[in-house]
């Protein structure tokens, strides 16, 4: 098991996100976590990475609880949602510094080249796209080799070369045998990659399972309508 | 936490505003001596300059990285950091570069100058290190007030008027109690609220240190009895130290609990 989550509630002021998240993660899948606009998947995936704090209930992450510990985010690559990053260091300064943060070896030359941005590691944060920053993003998450692997909206802003790359990096990790969670709103995109779906809605799991099984308890036979009907269709 | 000072400080002196800050004091230090002409003269001056502008500028300074480098803060809450290292690092990072702005600005004019033949190096050093407390207490005030409020007009908001209260309004309430309670003995009083307001005890103690408390009656005598001693400078540095220590206390206890 490389998560294990244990009713998981957490409150924002009144508004209740996360209400008794009963989750586990088994090694060497991709799970998609869904659901609409602020269902609380950032909330469960920063809950994972200790960002966020949980009212009650308790995660552990490789068989360890994670509660005030940090070491265990040693074995999780994360690629946040919004790439900003300071803007007045350079990109391969950036890179140089969440390498010398992590002290772990990493493989970023080979990304690099694979996202071609040889010709921005000289220029400043600042300058760069939106799509441009993303890819930097990626590689920042890429280039160690840790079990776990959690992508928030990993697809925003990138082109469809840089996408078909994307997709070919999170094949080639899953044959190492690691886990993948992934947000994204882009059904086509999650449907390519996914092995299992995890269906938040209003701060419960609302559907796990694979694909298949999805559509056959919609029945629809197109994915993103399996996901819109999800919530009208009954099911046990 | 150290390389997270080691960036939070590189990624500081190079931006455009510790330059202009670094500048202004050069320019400051160099104008002052121009114009009065002699170390001590410009000590003086320049103390009630730097009293009330540190204080502002590490406010200022300390809000404004804090919310600037937000995202910055969650790209490292992923990594395996400690939370409280990270913003301890932030925290001496910024501090830290005000403070070599402080030192650099104002020591090269003075050293220019021949400071180091004058007599007046104590007194200068004493200023230096006071106006590096008032740094440290400041940055660390304004990073509390900032990790507290997710909105930064509020966070701008209580971080200007904290500075405000202490620099301006503190005094103002303090002289109106010396008024309205002048038929009571006051001196234990004043004592205790200079101390208690980290920009008064700084004041106090250069003003002491600079030999001029005669200007200052009956009151500075009994300032001088206190301040003067040996053991009135050292319970003044430790105050300014538990300042110093207190913000950072409740930027731990802050960091822990905060949501990202």
């Amino acid at each position: 098991m490389t998560i294990e989550i244990n009713k998981l509630h957490k409150q924002f002021g009144k508004n209740q996100v996360l209400k008794g998240v009963d989750l586990s993660i088994d090694k060497g899948n991709i799970y998609a976590i869904l659901g609409p606009n602020g269902s609380g998947k950032t909330t469960l995936i920063k809950s994972i990475l200790g960002m966020v704090i949980p009212n009650k209930g308790q995660i552990s992450v490789l068989g360890e609880p994670i509660k005030k510990g940090w070491k265990y985010r040693k074995k999780i690559d994360y690629l946040p949602q919004i790439a900003n990053f300071p803007p007045n260091i350079k990109v391969k300064e950036l890179i140089g510094m969440i390498k010398d943060l992590r002290n772990s070896p990493s493989e970023e030359a080979e990304l690099i080249d694979l996202f071609g941005l040889e010709p921005f590691l000289n220029k400043k944060l600042a300058t760069l796209s939106g799509g441009t920053k993303q890819k930097v993003n990626i590689v920042l998450t890429f280039m160690f080799d840790s079990p776990l692997i959690i992508l928030d909206e990993p697809t925003t802003g990138l082109d469809p070369k840089a996408l078909i790359h994307l997709k070919e990096l999170i094949q080639k990790e899953k044959a190492n045998g690691k886990t993948i969670l992934i947000t994204s709103h882009i059904m086509q995109f999650v449907e390519e990659v996914a092995d299992e779906i995890v269906y938040l809605l209003e701060g419960e799991i609302y559907f796990k399972g694979c694909i298949g099984k999805l559509m056959e308890q919609t029945e629809q036979t197109n994915f993103e309508h399996a996901i819109a009907a999800i919530t009208t269709a009954s099911h046990a | 936490m150290l390389k997270i000072l080691k960036y939070s400080f590189y990624d500081l002196i190079r931006s455009r505003w510790s330059y202009v800050y670094f500048l202004f004091y050069l320019a400051l230090g160099f104008v002052l001596l121009f114009l009065n002409n002699d170390v001590s003269k410009a000590v003086i001056t320049l103390m009630n300059v730097i009293i009330v502008l540190i204080p502002l500028i590490g406010t200022i300074f300390g809000v404004m990285y804090y919310y600037n480098s937000r995202e910055f803060t969650e790209l490292l809450l992923a990594q395996p950091i400690k939370r409280s290292s990270i913003f301890l690092g932030q925290y001496f990072g910024v501090a830290g570069s005000l403070t070599l702005s402080l030192v650099l600005g104002l020591g090269i004019p003075f050293v220019l100058y021949g400071l180091l033949r004058s007599n007046a190096i104590f007194d200068f050093s004493l200023l230096l290190v006071t106006g590096a407390f008032l740094t440290f207490i400041f940055v660390g005030l304004s990073f509390v007030i900032a990790i507290s409020n997710e909105n930064k007009i509020k966070g701008f908001g209580y971080a200007v008027l904290l500075w405000l209260f202490l620099a301006v309004v503190y005094d103002g309430l303090f002289l109106m109690s010396l008024i309205v309670f002048e038929e009571y003995p006051l001196d234990t009083f004043s004592l205790v609220a200079t101390i208690l307001n980290p920009i008064d005890l700084s004041r106090i103690l250069i003003l002491l240190k600079l030999d001029i408390s005669a200007l200052l009656g009956y009151t500075g005598a009994i300032f001088k009895q206190f301040f003067g001693t040996n053991l009135g400078f050292l319970i003044s540095l430790a105050i300014l130290l538990l300042w110093t220590i207190l913000p950072l206390l409740g930027l731990r206890y802050k960091a822990g609990k905060k949501d990202f």
